[in-house]
């Protein structure tokens, strides 16, 4: 078996798959270490079904995927961003409504149109297959370009993050930095969507975080240590997908699983020898 | 022209004035303490002078060339989750961030100073530590200190105090004195604790009710009707609380 992991590098769609899937991995998972400290996850979630609908409609319309599901989910981000912070009661609520209401628009979209097809079952689950070469291009230079802006933006982003009336008090616009983060995760989403799904993208962005916050105890360890548990497990995935045919976003989130409870072994064992020494 | 003058300074939430008509000034090199009860509009009024909170009447006015967000805060609490991984270092240096104006990264200057900052207030030993793990009165200092980084000339402190216990509630005093003497910034403090505000500030702000009892010097507030009350009624408070005071759980907080 492991003599197929070469012949695995032949297939120039398994490169892209490598190479886009690499970059995708690294935003969702510096920006989740953003939302699960801010307490989004929830929108994240939100987004990733408004972009099954979005996709949905797209492909009943004829329309390239992307260029729907883009301005669609952006739209969407700013919804819920609003949503979350000014009805303070009902606000997950309402992220629940948007998105399963979403999810009941997509479903009902293709039932009456396609029918429950492979690309159906491709947004919903993910394919390595899905991506094409313009495809490819739009989510390498999307991913490059959310990289920059969050690295251009990183400390303020720590700051509102972890204290968002001192940053307000110093000048920083922590709204419109709010708004920044919110459409560059829909970003994030609506491109890491084809490869894992639109029910599972989500994960790809919480689970690295929620991982490293376990070992790690300061902003920027926590970051590193994200992207670098997001791009192995997406590397194993992929492979794992490639080997035994199992679908690619499934194979990544189970890698990501594996990864926090190593990581959960690593904080225990070392409370237990801090509690000794 | 002050550093702050206030004239008819009111404040509302929702329609309804918390503050009426607030009038007092503020002088470079002054050590303001805002005393009053729970629930006076302290925290509002320093929301106020943060312009994080737009007065409802009245002006105030900001001179010397103090720019807004130029202060240093210390909020009242930091609601700062439990799990939240930053190292002290990555909380100071966040203080540098107004300096930066549209630059993105922190510059080697942003860096000295932070460390600078640190070691004024004895905490530059922690400086790799998770902020999250240390006591609460290393935590008020790592925040004073990214306050320190914030400005040069003013700082405001909401309750820097509460909730520590007395041997580090003192060493606190004594950093926001030395704060004030020796590098020469501007402190408006909150407080409840009428005396240590009467031993280290040199003008007092007392607020009663929705309204202004007090505005001066130490001295001639100490002579003032408004302090015997409040001293009358602190005794009264602190007889009555008598047992509950010595609450073994706000002991083992503190510890530096
Ligand atoms: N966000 C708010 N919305 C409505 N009322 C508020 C708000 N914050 C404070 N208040 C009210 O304003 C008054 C002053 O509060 P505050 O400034 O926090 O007092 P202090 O800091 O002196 O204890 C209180 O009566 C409080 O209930
Ligand atoms: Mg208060």
């Amino acid at each position: 078996m492991i003599g197929l992991i070469p012949e695995m590098f032949t297939y120039p769609f398994m490169c892209r798959a490598f190479a886009v899937g690499s970059l995708i991995a690294l935003c969702a998972a510096l920006l989740g270490v953003t939302l699960v400290l801010k307490r989004y996850s929830m929108i994240g979630d939100g987004l990733s079904h408004v972009g099954f609908g979005a996709l949905a409609i797209a492909s009943a319309m004829n329309a390239a995927p992307l260029a729907v599901a883009i301005p669609v989910v952006m739209a969407a981000a700013v919804a819920l961003l609003y949503l979350s912070e000014n009805s303070r009661i009902h606000g997950d609520a309402a992220i629940a409504l948007i998105s399963t209401g979403s999810l009941a628009v997509g479903v009902t979209v293709v039932s009456m149109t396609t029918g429950m097809n492979t690309d159906v079952y491709n947004y919903l689950f993910g394919s390595i297959l899905s991506m094409s070469e313009g495809d490819v291009v739009l989510t390498a230079v999307i991913s490059a370009a959310v990289l920059v802006v969050f690295l251009l933006f990183y400390n303020r982003i720590f700051a509102v993050t972890f204290d968002e009336t001192f940053a307000r008090a110093t000048g920083i616009r922590t709204g419109r930095l709010s708004i920044l983060i919110a459409v560059l995760t829909a970003l994030v989403i609506v491109i890491g969507m084809r490869m894992m799904g639109s029910l599972l993208i989500s994960s790809l962005v919480v689970f690295p975080a929620l991982t490293s916050m376990r070992v790690f105890k300061t902003f920027r360890g926590v970051m590193i240590s994200a992207g670098i548990v997001s791009v192995v497990c997406l590397l194993l995935g992929l492979t794992i997908s490639y080997l035994h045919a199992t679908p690619t976003g499934a194979s990544i989130v189970l890698c990501n699983i594996a990864a926090f409870f190593i990581y959960l072994g690593i904080s225990k064992v070392r409370e237990k020898t801090y509690n000794k020494g | 022209m002050s550093l702050i003058s206030c004239e008819n300074l009111s404040f509302a939430y929702e329609g309804v004035t918390v503050l009426h008509d607030l009038n007092f000034t503020v002088e470079r090199g002054n050590y303001l303490c805002i005393v009053g009860e729970n629930g006076a509009g302290k925290s509002t009024l320093m929301k106020g002078l943060l312009h994080l909170k737009k007065p409802s009447a009245g002006t105030l006015t900001t001179g010397e060339g103090l720019r807004p967000d130029r202060i240093g805060y210390l909020p009242q609490q930091t609601p700062v989750q439990r799990d939240f991984p930053a190292s002290v270092n990555e909380v100071v240096l966040s203080g540098c961030l107004p300096g930066l104006g549209l630059f993105p990264f922190y510059r080697k200057q942003d860096r000295e100073k932070a460390l600078r900052n640190m070691e004024a207030l004895e905490i530059a030993d922690l400086k790799n530590r998770s902020y999250r793990e240390l006591s609460g009165g290393q935590q008020q200092r790592v925040l004073l200190a990214r306050a320190l980084c914030a400005t040069g000339e003013l700082l405001l402190l909401d309750e820097p105090v509460a909730g520590l216990d007395p041997l580090v509630t003192a060493g606190m005093y004594g950093l926001i004195r030395k704060i004030n003497k020796e590098m020469g910034i501007t402190v408006i403090m909150v407080s409840h604790d009428l005396k240590a505000a009467t031993r280290y500030a040199s003008h007092i702000l007392h607020l009663g009710e929705d309204r202004q009892l007090f505005f001066g010097r130490t001295e001639s507030y100490k002579k003032s009707a408004a302090y015997h009350a409040f001293m009358g009624e602190a005794a009264v408070h602190i007889r009555k609380q008598g047992k509950a005071a010595k609450d073994p759980a706000q002991a083992d907080k503190g510890g530096v």
